[in-house]
């Protein structure tokens, strides 16, 4: 993988993409007659020719390296989206007085672009939470409560995502 | 064993059912415009899971059970990305969001902070 990425890692990743697409049109069509057949590979190979075009087939649009702690960061991250979905419809049926909306500046020590995003889209799905901003390492979240804040202000979930990249 | 099936779908879809209902109900009580969004956003993760994963069990087998988890896939993926460009743009033309104990009166009303 990192000697392909500095050489030419374009074939894999778009022998990649093009499985991804064929699987994907298989699964949505499930037609198996041959005109059909042609047609999903002809729009299947303007995808890629587009794609190619638009030069967006890189290592970012395939995080293939990423895969291997990804299993256990989705149960926990579950966990967690479960968790505050209660908190946040006991703070709906409690009424207004119950929350502190928050808005807040928050570190992260995230190094590759790929990770920030992960963060930052953990930290959006999370009911209660919303990320708004990201300029470096600064990230701005809006939250309901301000315990969301202060849980996120621990770390927890920055340090599960940093063990994601290997 | 059918019968389990069916009871823990039908729970997964009155759980969901509820979850979005809460949601919905959040949206119009909620004080101000973020948050407002946090209470779609329960809709977003737990109601719509809950509701796919009692449709899920409702055909447990067949293409229509993989195009389901692909339609979890996709709500999981977009939706995020949704709420935040809505933040990012009422934040970037200055709508400013409620700090601290809003008053009880719901609405509109600005904060008397």
């Amino acid at each position: 993988m990192t000697q392909e990425k500095k050489s030419s890692f374009f074939p894999s990743h778009r022998l990649i993409l093009l499985l991804t697409l064929a699987l994907f049109w298989w699964i949505n069509s499930n037609y198996s007659n041959p005109l059909l057949l042609s047609l999903g590979a002809a729009s299947i190979m303007l995808v890629l020719y587009i794609a190619q075009k638009m030069d967006v087939i890189d290592h970012e649009s395939h995080p293939i390296s990423l895969s291997v702690n990804m299993a256990t960061y989705l149960l926990w991250l579950s966990k967690e989206v479960v968790l505050s979905n209660i908190s946040v419809v006991k703070h709906i049926w409690l009424g207004n007085s119950s929350i502190s909306p928050t808005l807040a500046t928050i570190d992260t020590r995230q190094c590759t672009d790929i990770n920030k995003v992960i963060y930052a889209n953990s930290i959006t799905l999370t009911p209660g939470t919303v990320a708004i901003d990201l300029i470096d390492d600064q990230l701005t979240v809006h939250a309901l409560h301000k315990d969301d804040i202060d849980t996120l202000k621990t770390g927890d979930m920055d340090r599960r995502v940093r063990e994601l990249e290997n | 064993m059918n019968l389990v099936i069916e009871i823990i779908s039908g729970l997964s879809l009155l759980i969901g059912c509820f979850l979005c209902l809460s949601g919905g109900v959040g949206m119009l009580r909620f004080p101000d415009f973020y948050t407002r969004m946090h209470a779609v956003s329960v809709t977003d993760t737990l109601g719509a899971c809950l509701v796919l994963f009692g449709l899920m069990l409702q055909s447990p087998n067949g293409l229509v059970l993989i195009k389901l988890i692909l339609i979890l896939l996709c709500t999981l993926f977009i939706n995020p990305s949704a709420s935040h460009a809505l933040a990012k743009a009422a934040l970037r033309n200055g709508l400013l969001p409620l700090e601290g104990k809003p008053d009880n009166q719901g609405g509109n009303k600005p904060s008397k902070l």
